[in-house]
């Protein structure tokens, strides 16, 4: 395996933002034909260097070679040209365009009179699918095909604009097993062309079976790299060091869930229905209860909490809200009913430019005044909540968008806990949070259920739902298809039932 | 090595002293132009930096300034007002129609007393401003196309109402705000200036204000924390009729008569105000401050170019040009900002 010369070799990189150091001294070798995995928590450091040779980060200090000469990319184009493509999670296929256009997307053929030349536009993208084993119509328009085949198009149309070396990050997170399955066949096949592939992802079980080799990332360094036989707890050893028991356990033990508590129903939600995203749901939260939704991407669980808080509201069914029924309008009408909601993107919850205390007080700003805002009051609230959740820095007059992403998910948190709502719908609640920042939003969570507030969490990542809720419903296409409760389960069996 | 190069120029200054020229670039740079204008009239013509002028000037701006105010509040939550000057005109109309003219006026209009004129003429660029909000929180119109049908709406008002004429005669008070002065101080000036005045507490110390920056800001986290973010964009929009409503009943008096097409320049006039200002055109950022200095520059470079015998067909472009370096700087100080925030995170 081990070849003279790398494909692609990265001597000491270094990457700061401002005066944060995202890596520092990272050595990275990969070689040709193989799929090199990448393992690390979130924030440390496997995008960043991802993002470095596919040419978006350009200001970093090291040496980078492709088979021997030294490169630097100046643009994502650049690397492109030499052959190194990335496959992101959020997938860059134009939905209402068709596989054929969407797999030469810039690169059509024209005839003479430099008009698109469908015709073989239609036979070349077809050809080329074909011969990667994708079979598809390459009419049809690609944001009405499965999650999985959208995500094999666009890995062939990194292929066909030339790419050897393709980077993959988090491939699998949002795929069935079928669909894991053929994407892993497809990638076996490229190996066999001799191309090479980089692998990132949090599912450990999916590195270990596909991956020739293996680099694991903590805290911007390279910790570790191993190209020999390797299990899962060599991985976690290396990601998490010594001394995170509580980690550990959430990706290999059992959670023992609660059974069904008899405490008031805070939430209930009857037939709901929002089409293209969910059917018949019903479920009830009660008083004190972390109530867990898992799903795989695309399931509706996402889509089901924020249209409980009003955006996109249900086309049909019944709330009820502490045993009153509410027609849910508006996200406006939601708060008023005792609803609060925090949404999977940072980016769409918090006013990155204003500073920490007016991210927190927005949602409470109609109980502290009338007319005038009180700035003193704002500030002072804001600080309890601060000091109380640990943010840091704890300045409440920092624009919020200069915190780190645990620390802004805390402010966001910090914007519902002044004054309690009845039922808390969580979205993603510690997506790309490193592990310090999630184990104090696991803790403000249960705190809050504590204090008898419902909690509704709804999550694609297993680890997340697992270390949260006292019950768990799996969806499954938009409908709930199973229910977790006083039972042991594990990260296995939620994925077999989702 | 490049990448260490392309850092130099922004090292230059400590982080600290850098982070806020990144912040404050929107708001010094007009401020700075403005400086430098009024510098290079003042050396350039001796008419130019006079107690006569600086009234001048004042008045230039004032009919624009009251309009820039709603504008402000529509730009603030990062939606646009196309419709300011032909709401303005229209009112101006509707409160010449309403009033008795002089026999020599052949409009088929209906004379009120004063006052009533006044009121319908304000509930007119009220229900202007309601419908524009109408359509754009309950049908879903972008507010560019929404304004511009606005646009000429409020035209074919004024069409219908005056016929191809001219009225001249307004309501007494209207007149007195429009064309009479208080001692030395002309009446427009004093309302541009209490409009401008009201406006900054409303937008700085009120929580309607707090709304409108946050709507400005991140509209879908205002969505998701509650915020009724339809009702701020209705209140703004109508905000925004309301004030033109008023410039066009005091630009009436102020200029003498009512007639179809008399407000056109008004409306590059006061987005360009606002802009020039350093107010971002992404929402959020800016105010009335801002909307103060850009309302002098643009007056200080209209009135300036009047002192120094420049060819008139010229003043044009510069203005043109005026307007392009602000956007410039506008766009760049929103994309320093966007870097430092991507950096940060």
């Amino acid at each position: 395996m081990q070849a003279p010369t790398p494909l692609l070799q990265l001597t000491g990189i270094e990457k700061r933002f401002g005066g944060v150091v995202a890596l520092r001294g990272v050595d990275f070798r990969l070689h040709a034909g193989e799929i090199h995995g990448l393992a690390g928590e979130n924030g440390a450091g496997k995008s960043t260097l991802m993002k470095i040779i596919a040419g978006v980060h350009t200001d970093y200090s090291g040496r980078m070679e492709l088979e021997g000469r030294p490169v630097r990319f100046r643009s994502a184009r650049d690397a492109l040209a030499a052959g190194i493509g990335m496959v992101h999670q959020e997938l860059s296929i134009v939905p209402e365009l068709t596989v054929a256009e969407n797999v030469l997307l810039g690169a059509q053929p024209t005839n003479k009179l430099g008009f698109v030349d469908w015709r073989r536009m239609m036979t070349e993208a077809g050809e080329h699918l074909q011969s990667l084993g994708i079979s598809v119509d390459v009419r049809a328009p690609i944001g009405a095909l499965p999650l999985g085949l959208q995500q094999m198009i666009e890995i062939a149309r990194v292929i066909f604009s030339g790419a050897r070396i393709i980077i993959l990050d988090e491939p699998t997170s949002a795929l069935s097993p079928p669909e894991i399955e053929r994407l892993f066949e497809l990638l076996r096949q490229l190996r066999a062309q001799g191309r090479s592939m980089i692998f990132i992802s949090h599912f450990l079980d999916d590195i270990l079976r596909i991956c020739d080799a293996v680099t694991v990332f903590r805290n911007g360094q390279k910790v570790a790299s191993s190209a020999a036989a390797i299990d899962k707890m060599w991985i976690i050893d290396h990601m998490i060091g010594a001394g995170h028991q509580e980690l550990e356990e959430s990706y290999l033990g059992e959670f023992q869930l609660k059974s069904r508590t008899e405490a008031p129903v805070v939430l209930e939600a009857e037939d709901l229905c929002l089409r293209g995203a969910f059917e018949d749901v019903g479920l009830r939260v009660h008083a004190g209860e972390v109530l867990g939704l898992y799903g795989f991407m695309g399931s509706g669980q996402l889509e089901l909490t924020r249209s409980l808080f009003g955006k996109l509201p249900p086309e049909r069914g019944r709330v009820r809200i502490m045993g009153k029924e509410v027609r849910i309008t508006s996200t406006a009408v939601a708060k008023r009913a005792g609803l609060a909601f925090l949404p999977e993107s940072r980016r769409s919850m918090l006013f990155a430019l204003e500073p920490v205390y007016r991210n927190i007080s927005i949602s409470i700003l109609e109980r502290l005044s009338r007319l005038w805002v009180k700035p003193a009051t704002e500030r002072a609230l804001a600080h309890e909540q601060v000091s109380a959740l640990r943010i840091r820095p704890p300045n409440v007059d920092l624009p919020v968008g200069t915190l780190s992403g645990g620390n802004q998910q805390k402010v966001a948190l910090a914007r519902w806990l002044t004054h309690l709502p009845h039922v808390l719908l969580l979205n993603e609640p510690t997506r790309g949070m490193d592990v310090g920042a999630k184990e104090d939003v696991v803790r403000i969570v249960r705190d809050l259920s504590a204090r008898g507030v419902g909690v509704l969490v709804a999550s694609t990542e297993p680890e997340t739902v697992l270390a949260l809720a006292d019950r768990i419903l799996v969806m499954k296409k938009g409908r709930i298809v199973h229910e977790f409760a006083g039972e042991a389960v594990s990260k296995d069996r939620l994925l077999a039932a989702a | 090595m490049e990448g260490s190069a392309t850092k130099t120029a922004s090292s230059l200054l400590p982080p600290r002293a850098e982070s806020w020229f990144a912040a404050q670039l929107r708001n010094i740079a007009p401020f700075v132009t403005l400086i430098f204008l009024v510098a290079l009239f003042s050396i350039a013509s001796p008419s130019f930096a006079t107690l006569d002028n600086l009234n001048n000037i004042l008045q230039q701006i004032s009919v624009t300034g009251i309009m820039a105010v709603g504008l402000t509040f529509v730009i603030l939550t990062a939606e646009i007002d196309l419709s300011v000057a032909s709401v303005a005109n229209a009112t101006g109309v509707v409160v010449a129609f309403f009033t008795a003219q002089d026999s020599s006026v052949n409009i088929a209009n209906v004379p009120l007393p004063g006052w009533a004129a006044i009121v319908i003429a304000v509930a007119s660029s009220a229900a202007l401003g309601a419908v524009t909000a109408v359509g754009m929180t309950i049908i879903g119109i972008p507010s560019f196309i929404m304004t511009l049908a606005m646009l000429q709406i409020g035209a074919g008002i004024c069409a219908l109402l005056v016929r191809g004429q001219i009225a001249y005669a307004v309501p007494k008070l209207i007149a007195t705000l429009g064309n009479g002065s208080l001692g030395p101080v002309p009446w427009i000036i004093i309302v541009a200036a209490l409009v401008l005045a009201a406006a900054h507490v409303v937008l700085t110390y009120t929580r309607f204000g707090r709304y409108v920056y946050m709507v400005g800001g991140n509209r879908e986290a205002a969505e998701y924390s509650g915020v009724n973010v339809r009702a701020i964009l209705a209140a703004v929009m109508i905000i925004s009729a309301l004030c033109s409503g008023l410039a066009g009943m005091l630009g009436v008096a102020h200029f003498g008569s009512a007639q179809q097409d008399e407000f056109d320049n008004y409306l590059l006039d006061s987005i360009s105000a606002v802009v020039v200002g350093g107010t971002s055109l992404f929402g959020g950022q800016g105010g009335i401050g801002n909307t103060i200095v850009g309302l002098l520059v643009l007056g200080v470079l209209n009135n300036g170019l009047d002192h120094v015998n420049i060819d008139s067909f010229l003043k044009i472009l510069i203005r043109g040009l005026i307007l392009l370096a602000a956007l410039i700087v506008n766009v760049y100080a929103q994309r320093l900002r966007s870097r430092r925030r991507a950096a940060a995170s």
